[in-house]
């Protein structure tokens, strides 16, 4: 029977991730209500099946349109979309469908083997880790862009500028905000993304009067090639790792899993020229590294009863009105819940690969449909999913705005994929160099007395003395400039 | 022009009447909850508990609808704007009383743009530090606190929380300072106080209780008059030695102002069955709480609450010197 919830669960899940904007958020506060009629073992394992099921789902619009279905497949559509457009849309579809279920078997293990152990391990990180870690993952955003460094420097500092947009965690102040009450709680992530995505491509795209077709090149063949499954095994392979350790750590984990994926797959791989122009490995290792995450940012939730992000603060409400008092003591009182949803994860995934592979050649169809046809719907859902985030017009006139704003960066040459991450870890880094300066009472040393900080922030300046390095300056030059 | 405002009359005068009829059939349609704040918080859990219950005696459903940001004022706002028909209603906490000190541009009158319904909970708060803090008991606690004095770290929800409150409150009361460390919602908070960067922390039991059973953090007192049920072993502020000290996170339920008064008395009368539910007792115990008593779950019973806490909370939120906006 908890078959049946878990297949319904990732069946919605893969759905609402499908549609841009709509969440697993919005989705399960919509559907909270129902699972109060269901066993509490049940419902649990249907909610985390629309969760992990959407961050799987979310990168086939990424793919397909360009329209990130939700935050984690931002970095997906850098090159799934590229080799979309090159007719390769199955092969990247694939390509994630498989990277997607192998990292969840590995996380799910992981999960299983090793739960309480890691979630000690993740309470070690303070403020000033986190701190640290931020820093680093700063530097990796430059390496997200294709284009000039200049002009990837400048986003990053706008993205970080664009995250100060809010009250001010520490006094309550607002910044930014215009007296705009809609404003008092930031920007909303998937509103930027939406519209400097998926709004400014369309615009782009219409543009173009005569040609209008999404593709460059004709559809070939939907599964990869012997070359293909040869170049995605090493990149699935780190994106699981990547994802597994950054999903355990509580805020954004699976967003930045892919995000580092990402950056580091381009740094490592021998074909990172072919980046953002559709290699294959820009797909493979960002969307291994977020199923990744999406499964081990259960782990805090699970062992502690802490929510790492959202939709986790979501399931610790169901379980509550189920009468489960989330904490510790879940593993041992609730033996047969943990073990469920552990044992339904992996299934889950299984169903999931089931259910998307038939679908790769159905969906690959939809980049053909002339685009005055296509344009308007994804506008419609892009609509619908941001005004579902907070049941909020305002959001809705904001992603337009920012449409016209990445519009004009399209136009600039300026690429929205490392101001979207400074974007996201701006806040979050002022949120930990405060926390870490206000506990060590003003003193900037604790950044450098702490072992694991100082190990980040060391990797961080060996990056920057390697980046500059006029004997690596050739290879630089490659890895930026490669258009 | 005479025409016209004869047309307005006659249109008013037919809406008058709608109204009434409304109140006789009411409810035809279902029914809109709004609350504040994000889903899966303890205010969600109160308010969906609580409408899964009213449910029942008003045979009709009562939806959830989370309009959440700025502490809760943006879906206050809403609600005092939204038309007085009995389809919107709205449950908030503590929150509904300092939204006036700590908000100096308010958009909305938190007395004058409701009607109140009836109170629905007291929420009982804990001093929680963390597990290696060398002190057994609040005694020792408050003792090690004014030996070191400018060291103890107090961690808190955010500004305008509940347990932002209640540490203000507690400053006060032992007229020391500590260092706040705010963050954004109480998941976050316990993280850092379960891996022990902060020191202590007064939150909702809602929220600390099972860490506490488990062993994970230390519990000095609980904030309420009596023990609860759901944590036998710690005792209340008086027992351990801080008599007056007080601190409920109070939820209530409201509509916006000029909702008729029959189906104010409807809503209230499902609000008292609900909180008799054994079921609803049951959850509530489980988070720490209980249901009001009976005629505590009142229009007039929440209107004068709602008057006491806007006044003991002013004084101490304008003394810390804290703002919101």
């Amino acid at each position: 029977m908890n078959l049946l919830y878990c297949l319904a669960g990732v069946f919605l899940g893969t759905l609402i991730g499908v549609l841009p904007g709509l969440g697993p958020t919005a989705t399960i506060a919509m559907l909270l209500p129902i699972t109060f009629t269901l066993q509490p073992v049940s419902s649990l394992i249907m909610l985390a099946g629309i969760y992990y099921g959407s961050q799987y789902g979310g990168s086939t619009t990424s793919i397909l349109v360009n329209v990130p279905g939700e935050a984690a497949s931002v970095v997906t559509a850098l090159d799934g979309y590229q080799m979309a457009r090159k007719g390769r849309a199955g092969v990247a579809l694939t390509t994630a469908a498989v990277g997607s279920f192998f990292a969840g078997t590995v996380a799910t293990v992981v999960l299983a083997l090793f739960a309480p152990p890691l979630a000690e391990i993740a309470l070690k990180f303070g403020p000033a880790e986190f701190f640290s870690l931020m820093v680093l993952g700063l530097l990796a955003s430059l390496v997200l862009a294709r284009g000039s460094l200049l002009h990837a420097t400048g986003m990053v500092v706008l993205g970080l500028l664009m995250g100060l947009v809010g009250s001010d965690v520490n006094t309550g102040t607002q910044r930014f905000t215009f007296d705009l009450p809609q404003l008092a709680d930031g920007i909303g992530f998937v509103v930027v993304a939406m519209g400097m995505f998926g709004l400014a491509e369309i615009v782009r795209n219409l543009e173009n009067e005569d040609d209008r077709s999404l593709l460059v090149s004709k559809i070939t063949n939907l599964m990869p090639s012997k070359e293909d499954w040869k170049r995605m095994i090493a990149p699935v392979l780190r994106g699981t790792a990547i994802g597994s350790v950054l999903g355990i750590l509580p805020g954004s984990g699976s967003i930045l899993g892919s995000f580092a994926a990402y950056a580091i797959e381009k740094k490592v791989s021998k074909n990172s020229a072919e980046f953002g122009q559709g290699a294959i490995e820009g797909v493979a290792a960002p969307e291994s590294a977020n199923n990744a995450g999406a499964q081990t940012s259960f782990i805090p939730m699970l062992t502690l009863g802490i929510p790492s992000n959202p939709v986790m603060a979501l399931m610790i409400g169901a379980m509550i009105i189920q009468g489960i008092q989330p904490g510790p003591s879940v593993i041992t009182e609730q033996p047969a819940l943990f073990w469920g949803i552990i044992v339904s994860m992996w299934i889950g995934n299984l169903f999931l690969v089931i259910l998307n592979l038939p679908m790769v050649g159905m969906w690959v169809k939809l980049v053909s449909v002339p685009y005055q046809y296509l344009f308007p719907a994804i506008l419609v859902f892009c609509g619908i999913g941001v005004f579902s985030l907070n049941n909020a017009e305002f959001d809705v006139y904001l992603m337009a705005l920012f449409g016209v704003i990445g519009y004009i960066f399209v136009k600039l040459d300026c690429e929205p994929a490392p101001m979207l991450l400074a974007f996201i870890l701006g806040p979050m880094m002022e949120e930990y160099l405060r926390r870490a300066l206000l506990l060590s009472r003003g003193n900037p040393m604790v950044f450098l007395e702490r072992p694991i900080s100082a190990t980040m922030l060391a990797l961080a300046a060996i990056a920057i003395i390697v980046a500059s390095l006029p004997m690596f300056y050739k290879k630089r030059e490659e890895t930026f400039r490669d258009d | 022009m005479i025409l016209r405002i004869l047309r307005v009359l006659l249109c008013s005068l037919a809406l008058v009447g709608a109204s009434q009829v409304f109140a006789q059939d009411y409810p035809s349609k279902v029914i809109t909850i709004i609350v504040p704040f994000a889903a899966g918080g303890p205010t969600d859990t109160i308010a969906r508990l609580t409408a899964q219950s009213m449910s029942a005696t008003l045979k009709t459903q009562l939806i959830v609808e989370n309009v959440g940001g700025a502490g809760g004022t943006i879906g206050a706002a809403r609600v005092a704007q939204a038309k007085p028909d009995g389809y919107t209603v709205f449950v908030h906490h503590i929150g509904h009383s300092t939204a006036p000190a700590l908000y100096r541009k308010l958009a909305y009158d938190p007395i004058g743009d409701f009607e109140p319904i009836g109170l629905i909970n007291d929420g009982a708060m804990a001093v929680v530090a963390r597990k290696d803090f060398p002190a057994k008991n609040l005694k020792e606690f408050v003792d090690y606190i004014k030996a070191n004095k400018g060291k103890i770290n107090l961690a808190n929800a955010g500004v305008g929380s509940a347990s932002h409150l209640c540490g203000m409150l507690f400053q006060s009361a032992l007229n020391t300072e500590f260092t706040t460390v705010p963050y954004k919602g109480t998941g976050p908070a316990m993280n850092d106080l379960l891996g022990g960067q902060v020191d202590f922390m007064c939150d909702q039991t809602t929220n600390n209780a099972s860490q506490i059973k488990a062993g994970k953090i230390n519990a000095y007192a609980v904030t309420t008059a009596k023990r609860l049920a759901a944590l036998p072993d710690v005792p209340t502020m008086s027992e351990a030695g801080m008599p007056n000290f007080t601190v409920s996170v109070w939820h209530a339920m409201y509509a916006p102002k000029g909702t008729p008064k029959p189906i104010i008395d409807k809503l209230s009368k499902a609000l008292q069955e609900a909180l008799k539910d054994a079921t609803l007792k049951q959850r509530f115990a489980d988070l720490g709480s209980e249901p009001v008593s009976q005629d505590r779950a009142t229009p007039e019973a929440l209107r004068a609450h709602l008057k006491t806490e806007i006044d003991k909370w002013g004084p101490i939120i304008k003394k810390a010197g804290v703002f919101a906006d």
